[in-house]
């Protein structure tokens, strides 16, 4: 029963995965004015030659924080975890 | 602790390891890049030195509590910057015009100078900071755990 609903929604998964590769929109269509505007203006604006940097540090800088955070959040919680073990094993 | 040749090797790639992620840090604003890769490829060359030298020898000298330290800096750095430029918005580039990094480059395809971009290099160095630090800190107290589980079989 149990494998008879595994392989039931993973068809219908991968039915749907086929369905969107052959229904995706063309490469850079319908054209988004977004990037037109940061090409345009990254380097008066921020200064910076590199877009990417300037999208991730300055337009969307609240993305980069949210990633500090989780990376933050990683590294208390894994040494929180091998500290607490190590003093048990002594 | 593995064999002479090995040590002596890593004590020789080591050099250009961390300077090589701190130089992706460093120009981030104009090669491909950033805080999160330069500090990744620094962790990396950490990651050499613990395997080549074993973590109790590496643990003489970089203590997590200090890296622990050196991360949360980073992130008051980073989150400093971002309420600098509060004045107008958040995370707005208060520094583009004015003397420290805050030359425009000429637009279109240019090789630029690291002088530029106003806030993004500190940005880019506090990041750094963190990634670095934060990523060496996990492969030191895993490598840490590792033996320590070895010692007790």
């Amino acid at each position: 029963m149990r494998k008879i609903a595994i392989a039931v929604s993973l068809s219908i998964f991968i039915a749907f995965l086929i369905a969107t590769a052959f229904l995706i929109h063309p490469f850079g269509y319908p054209p988004s004015e977004m990037d037109d505007y940061i090409i345009e203006n990254t380097q008066s604006e921020t200064g910076a030659n590199n877009a990417v940097t300037a999208v991730v540090f300055d337009y969307r800088g609240f993305d980069t924080l949210g990633e500090a955070t989780i990376l933050f959040t990683a590294v208390t919680g894994v040494v929180m975890l091998f500290r607490a073990k190590k003093k048990r094993e002594k | 602790m593995m064999s002479k040749i090995v040590r002596t090797m890593a004590s020789l790639l080591i050099l250009f390891a961390l300077i090589y992620g701190l130089y992706i840090i460093m120009h981030g604003h104009l090669t491909p890049g950033g805080g999160f890769q330069g500090g990744a490829v620094f962790a990396s060359g950490i990651a050499l030195l613990i395997v080549a030298f074993g973590s109790d020898n590496i643990h003489k000298t970089l203590k997590e509590h200090h890296l622990s330290i050196l991360e949360s800096s980073g992130a008051l750095i980073f989150i400093g910057l971002a309420f600098g430029g509060l004045a107008i918005v958040f995370f707005y580039n208060f520094l583009v015009g004015s003397p420290i990094f805050g030359h425009i480059p000429p637009s279109g395809p240019n090789p630029g100078d690291i002088w530029t971009a106003g806030v993004i290099p500190f940005m880019n160095i506090a990041v750094g900071l963190k990634v670095l630090a934060g990523l060496s800190a996990i492969l030191l107290v895993m490598a840490l755990a590792t033996t320590l589980m070895e010692v007790e079989e």
